[in-house]
């Protein structure tokens, strides 16, 4: 642990231009948390253009065109107001159908955030507990939930910057996405804190800084390879998996390497940082 | 979902390991209705959203959809109903249907005599009054004084009056239908001519039969009408499409796995091969008994497990390797291996059980989500630890035990190959 302040450097790096994205350009909710409808049309032979025009009074945009198909994403919409819409322009095209349709209500998406929000809470709050109790130190549960705030950050991050530059929504999964990525990110640091507790057992008289040293490169090996595994299936799933898990993958990937990095990079420094200024004093 | 083809000897296991699928994969329709309940009191409310359920679910059955499926949900002074119909791809149609507020009627009910003398007659059908569930003021449960039986009452409004009274005078000794949705509810004979509006069906009910008789009039006499919350239509080539690449996927980050697992680790990598492939099977087999619903989300889940499955073997062989560093002869040095390592496996897991339940919400309490996709991804993960630490601790043990050799303690020291037999 010579090179702490570099640890945190890097991780600085990473976290605050998304920290900087994140506040200028926030989030790009999914319609399942703002409200919304969105449909897919295919057949279409008006330009994507004009087609949006027909749906002028409910705030159309534009999100996919795909040869002929068209998906736009509006405003609340009933599928009964859709097809009225399409029946008009018939004229211009004859084989028009509505395929995919999803409409939420408002009302629905605030609900989300909300219980997202509560979620998000109770597995800090439980976390925070039970890794005190386990390792019997309040240190423990602190700095392991402070890597893992550390990776929550990364990870939105990461996504309101892919979200402002390709578009890329938020929605319910990768909410989801998030609250595993907490898991994970405090299972490994756990294995790196076990082996701490386990190495003050054995040496009693080592100070504290060589014990933390000691512990992380013991467990280096072990957390790479396991995190290697668990890449190369997210890598699979985000290359060739389906396009409804694309992002899904990717954020549990994202969420992976860093809670890799942070195991033996945060975490373990924090509880060096912890002891120095709120450590007992020899 | 192409069905999984497993093929030893010959024995055919593909007929038997076709998985339920999740409407993302089927295809389908998924809408949520809101209750408009402002006209109940608030004590009406749940039981009046029960009714609504059973008189939603009959018209779903109406399209012949099999596993369709109708769920109950109360959030804060919203009263919802999420509905999955898989397969329906006319949703049009389907909402028109499904989202009509039920309507109670009064009616006779026909009979068509048998052919035969012998033959009792048959019910075809019911010629409808102008008596609605408009005319019903409401429905309760009381006790005959006789015998304390359960009973419903009925009282009419004003309007009701009259036309029950010239109903009930026409039809002495024969059944009235009560038809909600065209179903009849009940088919009381009448007894008199009733003129103050104040009827009472008897019958052999529990209290439990005329307090549900009870609410379906109520319902009936108060429609509730239902609006769409949330609409959800699924192509099926979408899941087809979807889940044929989220396997390829799976197959191909499985098989990099094993193959850094048997690079890495050699033997050891080929036993916890062996461990992962179980756990797959199990995993599955589970997935066939419980049953989970196989969504796209669910399927993420079980691929994540299977990274992480490999964690607690990889914990314990790194452990095995700093033994054999130490000195120790490998059978000592195996044994040691998996009762240290599972200090940090148990408490790691835990941890991310925590989080699963979290997601998945077992107790359905209403501040957390229950949203299908969320915890289809939750139990698939949750399932996937457990399973992970029988075959990754458990198992592959058993199989370390039985197929492993590894060196001896002098002769990985370059010392004379000693074999210590204990």
């Amino acid at each position: 642990m010579k090179h702490l302040s570099l640890y945190f450097l890097i991780s600085a790096l990473v976290i605050v231009p998304g920290i900087y994205s994140l506040v200028r350009f926030g989030l790009k909710p999914s319609i399942e948390f703002t409200g919304g409808s969105r449909f897919t049309l295919v057949s279409v032979k008006s330009s994507a253009s004009d087609t949006l025009q027909s749906f002028k009074d409910y705030a159309p945009v534009l999100e996919s065109v795909d040869n002929s198909s068209i998906t736009i994403k509006s405003k609340e919409i009933s599928q009964e107001s859709v097809q009225k819409i399409l029946d008009s322009i018939k004229k211009y095209n004859p084989d028009v159908k509505l395929t995919n349709f999803e409409t939420i209500g408002p009302a629905l998406g605030q609900e989300t955030i909300k219980k997202t929000t509560n979620a998000l809470i109770i597995a800090s709050i439980l976390l925070l507990s039970y890794i005190s109790f386990a390792f019997k130190q309040f240190k423990y549960g602190l700095c392991a939930v402070l890597a893992m705030f550390h990776d929550t950050l990364v990870l939105l991050g990461s996504f309101s910057l892919l979200g402002h530059f390709m578009g890329v929504e938020v929605d319910l999964l990768f909410v989801t996405a998030v609250l595993t990525i907490l898991s994970f990110s405090v299972h490994d640091t756990i294995v790196v804190y076990d082996r701490i507790r386990e190495l003050s057992h054995k040496h009693k008289n080592i100070d504290y800084i060589s014990l933390v040293n000691q512990a992380v490169t013991e467990t280096m090996t072990r957390s790479l390879n396991n995190s290697l595994t668990i890449i190369f299936m997210l890598f699979a799933m985000f290359l060739i998996g389906g396009e409804t898990t694309k992002y899904f993958s990717l954020a549990l990937l994202i969420g992976t390497i860093t809670g890799t990095y942070s195991s033996t990079f945060t975490a373990a420094p924090l509880l060096i940082v912890w002891d120095k200024y709120f450590g007992h004093k020899k | 979902m192409p069905r999984l083809n497993y093929k030893i000897g010959n024995l055919d296991f593909g007929q038997e390991i076709e998985l339920k699928q999740g409407l993302d994969i089927k295809g389908g329709l998924q809408v949520v209705l809101s209750a408009d309940m402002k006209d109940l009191s608030p004590a009406d409310r749940t039981s009046a959203l029960e009714s609504l359920k059973n008189v939603i679910g009959r018209r779903v059955d109406l399209f012949g959809v099999s596993e369709s499926g109708i769920k109950t949900a109360v959030s804060g002074s919203d009263y919802r109903l999420i509905l999955e119909l898989p397969g329906v791809t006319d949703s049009e149609q389907a909402l028109a249907l499904i989202g009509q507020t039920a309507q109670m009627a009064f009616a006779l009910p026909i009979y068509t005599p048998g052919k035969t003398a012998s033959e009792s007659a048959t019910l075809t059908g019911f010629d409808p009054t102008d008596l609605t569930g408009a005319d019903l003021q409401r429905a309760t449960v009381t006790f005959e004084s006789q015998d304390r039986s359960p009973a419903v009452s009925l009282t009419f409004k004003d309007s009701g009056k009259t036309k029950f009274a010239k109903l009930t005078k026409e039809n002495i000794g024969k059944p009235i239908a009560i038809l909600l949705d065209g179903y009849p509810l009940t088919m009381p004979t009448v007894q008199a001519e009733i003129i103050d509006g104040n009827a009472i069906i008897t019958g052999q009910f529990t209290t439990d039969e005329a307090k549900a008789l009870s609410v379906q009039l109520n319902a009936g006499a108060l429609p509730v009408p239902v609006s769409i919350l949330s609409q959800k239509n699924i192509p099926a080539t979408l899941g087809a499409d979807s889940i044929k690449k989220s396997i390829t996927a799976g197959a191909i980050g499985l098989s990099m796995v094993i193959f850094f697992m048997i690079a890495y680790y050699g033997k050891m990598g080929v036993i916890a091969s062996i461990g992962l492939v179980l756990y797959g099977l199990f995993t599955l087999a589970l997935y066939k008994l419980i049953p989970v619903v196989l969504s796209l989300p669910g399927i993420a889940g079980f691929l994540l497990s299977v990274g992480m499955a490999v964690d607690s073997n990889i914990l314990v062989f790194e452990r095995y390797k700093e033994e054999i560093r130490a000195g120790r002869d490998w059978r000592v040095g195996l044994e040691l291996a998996f009762g240290r390592a599972w200090d940090s496996i148990k408490d790691a897991n835990t941890a991310t059980i925590i989080t699963g339940l979290i997601l998945f919400n077992p107790l359905e309490w209403s501040f957390l989500n229950t949203s299908g996709s969320v915890r289809g991804f939750a139990l698939t993960l949750i399932l996937g630890i457990f399973i992970s630490l029988f075959t990754g601790i458990v198992v592959t043990r058993n199989l370390l035990r039985l197929f492993f050799k590894g060196k001896s303690a002098s002769s990985l020291r370059g010392g004379t190959p000693t074999r210590q037999s204990i």
